[in-house]
Parts: C-alpha cells; sequence; structure tokens
C-alpha cells in the first residue's frame, strides 16, 4: 500500500521508501523515513496535493511523490 | 561562575586580537523555525542586508553585543534550510556558508531548532554536529511548547546531543544572555577538524539512504528519552484552522477574498500616500525652477532628475503595502495555504504552487514578484516563473489604462450597470494571465522542458504574525528599493532626460510646433527616433507622437503619460495634466482631417503596453535574479514581438470588422 492511496484519518507506519533520485532522499529528510508513523489529513480541494501528519508536523505533497513511499495501516 | 566568565572574557578578546576581527556567528535552522525574530532580537535595529557574491540570495547581518566583557559579534542570518544537501538556490548558500565553502569563516554557529517540531528540525542539527564545528542550540518557542504541554527536559537534551542547548522566547527576550554566554564558550573550543563529511551527491543513494535512517533513529531514540507529551494525537488548533481554510469549498473562496483585499489595498488605499508623494516631487521641482536661473542645469535636475526619480519613487507605498501583506500572509502560515490549495491548477500549466505567489505579487509589481521566485527550487521551473511574471498587469500599467478608458470610453456602461471602463481593465488582467499560460506551456514543452519537480512543502503552524519582524520586512524592503531608485533610476531618468533634451532645438529656426517643449522633443533623439520607428508602428494604430511615448516608456511605463503631455504641449496646465491630455488626446487630428486617436487605437496601444516589456527595473531584476543576460534579453525580445503581433492583430482586425 502506498501514502497516496490510504484513506484519511488513519493511522499507518511508513514500511519503505523508494529513494530513486533526488525526490526520495528529501522526502526521508524531511521525515519520512521507514518506521515513523504518518497520518493522511487530507487532500487539496483540486484532487493533488495531500496534506500529512508526520512526526507532529503537517507536510504537503503530490500524489507522485507520495506512491513512491510503502505504508502499513496500524491497528 | 564570575571567574570563569572573566577568563573566557579574556581568551575571547585574545582570539580577537589575534583575528583582527570581530567573531562571525552565524545563525541557521529550518524555514518557520523562530529564526528572523531571534535574530532581530539579538541585533534590535543595527542590521544591514547585502547579497552574496555572484548571486542574488540576500544576507543579513548585524551586530550582537554578546556579553559585557566581550565586543560585539558580526551576527549573520542564513536562508532557512532543511538539510546541508540542498535543492534550492537558498538552501545550497546557506550550506556552502555552514560547511565553510565561503569567505564568510564562521566561528561559532547558533542552530535554531522549533521545540514544537523537534524531530524535524534536529535532523539539520545533527548533521551538523557531526561536522564538528562549535554550535550552540537555540531551542526557540519554547514557551509554545510549554503551552502545548511539551515536557523537553534541556539538561539531557545537551548532554545526549553532546552540544550547549538554550531555550528562548526571542520575543520575550527570555533566554538571550545565556545563549550569550553559550557561544561566547562555543566560540572558545578548537573546533574539530572537519570530518567525516562527505558530500551526498559523492554518496550513491544507498548509503545516503542508510546514513539518513540513521541520523533520524538517533534523532527519535533521544526525542523519547528527553520530551514528554501529554496530548499526542489530538488535532492542533491549525489542523482546525485548516478545515475551513483548505476547505473543498471554503477553501477558494477564502483565497478569493484575500487577493481581492490585497488588490484593494494596493489599488486604492496606495493612492493617497502615492498622490502626497507626486505632490512633495512637483513642489520640489518648482521649488527648484523658482530658484534656479533658467536653463539646461535647471531642466536637467528638474525634468529629469526630479520628475524621474519622483515618478518611480510614488510606487513606494505600493509595494509596502505589497510586502505588508505578503508578510503578513507569509508569518502567519497562509501563504503555503495558498500554494497548497493552487497547486493542482499551476501544475496544469507545468508550474509549481509556489509559482502562485509570485505571480500573484506581479500583479503589483513584477520587481518584487520576481524577487520572489527564489523559494521555488528547480531553476528551471523559476526561470519559467521569471519569465511570464510580467504579463501579470502591474501597477504601472493603471495609469495607462486609466488614460485611454477617461479619453474614449468614460460614461460608456455594458448590461446598464457595470462601466465598460471596469470591463476593459478586466479583459486587460484576464489577456495577460491567457498570454502567461499560454507562454508558461511553451516553454516549458521547449527550452525549458524538465520533469515536474517535487512538491514538498512544509504547512507551518499557523501563528500570529510578529509585528516587530514584519517592520523589519518593510525597513528593508524600503531601503532596497529607494536604494535602487538612487541609483539605476536615476542613471536612466538622465539618460532619457538627455535623448530627449538633445540636440537643443535652435531658436532661430522655425518650428511646426508652436510651443518650445514641443519643438525641442520633435527635434530631440527621442523625437528623431519616434519618426524613424513611424513605418514601423503605423499598422499598429500608433503615429510618430505615440512612437516618442513609447519609446520614454521602456523605462518605466507610466513615463508615456508625461511624454504625451510634453509632445501634446499640455504641459502649461500642471494642476489638471491628464484631464487636459484626455482632451488633446480626443481632438489630435491628422494633416487631412482624421483623428489620430480612436478608440481601436487606445485599445491596440493598451494591449501593446500590457504585452511589452517596458521596465528597465524589471530587465534589471532578471538580469541580478538569473545572473546572466541571456535571459532578460530574451525575455524583451519575444515579449517585445508578442507585443507587436497582439496589437496589429487588434487595429487591423478590428478595422476589418469594422470598428474604428
Amino acid at each position: 500500500m502506498t501514502l497516496d492511496s490510504i484513506p484519511h484519518d488513519v493511522a499507518a507506519r511508513i514500511s519503505a521508501v523508494d529513494s530513486q533520485g533526488a525526490h526520495g532522499l528529501r522526502l526521508m529528510e524531511m521525515g519520512l523515513v521507514p518506521g515513523a508513523p504518518v497520518r493522511v489529513v487530507k487532500t487539496a480541494p483540486f484532487g493533488d496535493p495531500i496534506q500529512v501528519c508526520i512526526h507532529n508536523y503537517h507536510l504537503a505533497l503530490r500524489r507522485n511523490e507520495a506512491r513512491s513511499i510503502q505504508v502499513t495501516l496500524e491497528g | 561562575m564570575s571567574a570563569v566568565l572573566n577568563i573566557t572574557a579574556i581568551n575571547q578578546a585574545a582570539a580577537i586580537a589575534a583575528a583582527d576581527r570581530p567573531l562571525n556567528i552565524i545563525i541557521a535552522g529550518n524555514p518557520n523555525a523562530g529564526k528572523t525574530s531571534l535574530f532581530n532580537s539579538l541585533t534590535g535595529l543595527r542590521q544591514k542586508v547585502a547579497n552574496y557574491p555572484g548571486v542574488t540570495v540576500e544576507s543579513k547581518s548585524g551586530r550582537w553585543a554578546i556579553s559585557a566583557e566581550m565586543p560585539a559579534v558580526h551576527l549573520i542570518d542564513l536562508p532557512g534550510l532543511y538539510s546541508l544537501d540542498a535543492t534550492s538556490l537558498d538552501e545550497q548558500i546557506a550550506s556552502d556558508v555552514l560547511l565553510n565553502h565561503t569567505q564568510t569563516k564562521p566561528d561559532a554557529i547558533i542552530v535554531v531548532v522549533d521545540a514544537t517540531n523537534l524531530v524535524r528540525n534536529l535532523y539539520l542539527a545533527m548533521q551538523l554536529i557531526e561536522t564538528g564545528r562549535p554550535l550552540v542550540i537555540a531551542l526557540t518557542m519554547f514557551d509554545l511548547a510549554e503551552r502545548s504541554k511539551l515536557k523537553i527536559d534541556v539538561a539531557k537534551l545537551s548532554e545526549q546531543l553532546g552540544v550547549a542547548v538554550v531555550p528562548v522566547v526571542a520575543k520575550q527576550r527570555r533566554g538571550l544572555e545565556a545563549l550569550g554566554r553559550a557561544v561566547a564558550n562555543a566560540c572558545e573550543r578548537d573546533p574539530l577538524p572537519m570530518t567525516g563529511r562527505q558530500a551526498a551527491s559523492d554518496l550513491d543513494a544507498a548509503s545516503r539512504q542508510s546514513q539518513l535512517i540513521k541520523r533520524y533513529a538517533r534523532i527519535e531514540r533521544i526525542v523519547s528519552e528527553t520530551v514528554e507529551t501529554s496530548d499526542a494525537g489530538r488535532p492542533g488548533v491549525s489542523e482546525r484552522i485548516d478545515r475551513f481554510v483548505t476547505h473543498k469549498i471554503f477553501g477558494p473562496v477564502i483565497l478569493l477574498l484575500v487577493m481581492l483585499l490585497v488588490f484593494q489595498a494596493i489599488f486604492s488605499w496606495a493612492s493617497l500616500p502615492m498622490n502626497l508623494i507626486d505632490h512633495v516631487f512637483s513642489g520640489l521641482a518648482d521649488l527648484v525652477r523658482a530658484h534656479l536661473p533658467a536653463g539646461i542645469f535647471t531642466d536637467l535636475l528638474t525634468d529629469g532628475i526630479i520628475a524621474g526619480v519622483g515618478g518611480v519613487v510614488a510606487f513606494l507605498p505600493q509595494i509596502l503595502l505589497l510586502f505588508l501583506f505578503i508578510s503578513l500572509l507569509e508569518d502567519s502560515g497562509y501563504m503555503a495555504r495558498a500554494a497548497f490549495l493552487m497547486d493542482r491548477l499551476m501544475r496544469a500549466v507545468g508550474l509549481h504552487g509556489k509559482a502562485f505567489v509570485p505571480l500573484l505579487s506581479s500583479f503589483a509589481c513584477a520587481v518584487p514578484g520576481i524577487m520572489a521566485t527564489r523559494t521555488i527550487e528547480n531553476p528551471k521551473d523559476r526561470i519559467a516563473t521569471i519569465m511570464i511574471a510580467p504579463f501579470m498587469s502591474c501597477s504601472a500599467r493603471l495609469p495607462v489604462y486609466t488614460l485611454i478608458i477617461a479619453a474614449f470610453f468614460s460614461g460608456r456602461t455594458v448590461l446598464g450597470v457595470i462601466s465598460l471602463g471596469a470591463v476593459i481593465i478586466l479583459a486587460m488582467y484576464l489577456i495577460g494571465i491567457a498570454v502567461a499560460i499560454v507562454v508558461a506551456s511553451i516553454l516549458k514543452r521547449t527550452i525549458l522542458n524538465a520533469p515536474p519537480p517535487p512538491f514538498v512543502m512544509e504547512l507551518p503552524p499557523y501563528r500570529l504574525p510578529n509585528l516587530g519582524n514584519v517592520g523589519h520586512a518593510l525597513m528593508t524592503r524600503c531601503t532596497v528599493f529607494l536604494k535602487r531608485a538612487g541609483t539605476v533610476i536615476l542613471a536612466i531618468s538622465i539618460l532619457l532626460w538627455a535623448l530627449m533634451a538633445f540636440p537643443r532645438a535652435t531658436a532661430g529656426r522655425p518650428s511646426p510646433a508652436e510651443n518650445a517643449g514641443a519643438a525641442q522633443i520633435e527635434n530631440s533623439f527621442a523625437g528623431r527616433a519616434g519618426r524613424l520607428i513611424e513605418p514601423v508602428i503605423r499598422p499598429l494604430g500608433f503615429d510618430w507622437k505615440i512612437g516618442i511615448g513609447l519609446i520614454s516608456s521602456f523605462a518605466a511605463r507610466e513615463t508615456i503619460i508625461s511624454t504625451l503631455s510634453i509632445v501634446y504641449n499640455v504641459g502649461e496646465n500642471p494642476d489638471d495634466k491628464s484631464a487636459s491630455l484626455v482632451d488633446t488626446l480626443r481632438n489630435a487630428k491628422r494633416a487631412d482631417g482624421s483623428a489620430i486617436w480612436t478608440p481601436l487605437t487606445g485599445i491596440s496601444l493598451m494591449i501593446f503596453f500590457l504585452l511589452a516589456c517596458q521596465c528597465m527595473s524589471t530587465v534589471a531584476i532578471v538580469r541580478r535574479e538569473t545572473n546572466s543576460w541571456r535571459w532578460p534579453l530574451f525575455m524583451v525580445g519575444y515579449m517585445m514581438v508578442l507585443a507587436y503581433v497582439a496589437s496589429l492583430v487588434t487595429f487591423q482586425g478590428g478595422r476589418l470588422l469594422g470598428f474604428s
């Protein structure tokens, strides 16, 4: 399951990040590292980007970037 | 304690004497971590803004009276960065300074860490700690952390990280003295040799990734041992505000209202101070004319320098109001939401959500708009945004629109209530936006082709803007703008004046014009150039007098009005210049008795002004921002071709359709 496809406001945990290219590393520098708890907060009005809560702060990223992040649902 | 301090102070003084310069202390940290507030609290008003050599990233520095025993140090505020492995120009500069790759040799680093966002903020701190440079962590927003029930064991955090950690609340000046002592101590210590830091680009992705994961794992372990939180998991105030501000329906509506408010302010509230500045400068010109003997030197002073610089300084209120709103929206956290809302639409034309704010600013003036593109990481995206920014109808076009509408479209309405003038102005704005969209799409598919940039943007918590910081930002803008008015614009004003003042019309020669001023301008270089280009601009509906106006307006668009006033000889009535100019334009006739100015000429001229790059300041800022002449020359060239073709189509097409 990838971060762009999980329902809003459901606790999840990052299992892997595809670090191909610079994008993946930037995502990880921003705290989206394997093992970190993450929650999708909402989708922007025009369908993209999405807002996620990670390490207790909020980050916006496009679905395209979110697709490179593997997650598992907690629960 | 005091003995230790004194020894520190003595050693410090010796170190300074040896170095023969004040100590360089750098403030670094993530964007939105409270760097600027801390910098302002430490330096007060003793700041100056300069550019890093060769690039246009601003460097703010100031004097910090670090303690009573020590001489003041040189404090430098870096652009915000998330990591030493930079992805934008701003980050690259900051990272170079921190890694000692520049002339600025830092003696110690203050890493600003937001106490309410500890894990992410500690990532940069951890990278810096690994370099072994002397550093102190300033834990900002400490009051907010306390209020949100975060209990941070500062002593333990400091012990675990191996560096001094000082909680500060910049606005209340809490912790600043302790920070000074910690920094003085850090300067004492010999920096470890720079080891262990390999540029990330030298490493392959896998080892970078494992480094990164290890770093975060260490941070999370430290944070879990030193921070207690009692209300984790509850949605914060910001998330609840966002339920409205980025709501599917309310979000765009609120954004529209905010934009309307900004425009209202720029276009109507600014007019009072603008008129005031205008009066001051024209009063000054009258004063000079009254007290100096008439002659070429007085002309240079009044018509060249005072009128030229005054015409530009009159835009100061608009620029300040725009920056007031930008800094309020930025500091409150709303700007990131605007980019969040608009990203999908901006992406449709191949641009980044962050391009929205620069383009919006360009409606007031392209110069600050282009400066605001620095936050866009991808250089090609940034250039594409710069290239289309001048199509946003800026405030300097308004006087031109207003003049044409007053002359040819006043008093008419559409559907009985809406004034035709308002519809035409709205149309100009929309045409500008449409052209910008088309040009951006073409550029992004051709010379600026690049994969879609990543959009990874922090949505910082909402905060009340710190009015002190906003004031500082405005002061800085004001100084930078006035400096430019005093140098570049002054030089261009003198040059343009000379083009219109030389060669001198000889008194004995009979002249077709009834007035000395008009005779002079006709005979001048500018006048000759106007006649020279007349065959080229005639298909657009323009005669040589408009040609002179076009040439003069290359310095700044609104100059065309004063030039037309001189060419059409309406300068005798200074109180009511544009009203009489309106009448003159309506009545101007060619030799055969046909009117020179028709409504169609007016529309054609408006289209030309909308699309042509007639603004020296914009060209100068693009030169500075792209660090080459290639882009500004390209911009002037393609906009000129576009303006010409569009005016031609408007005028000839309009005639074919039977308009006049």
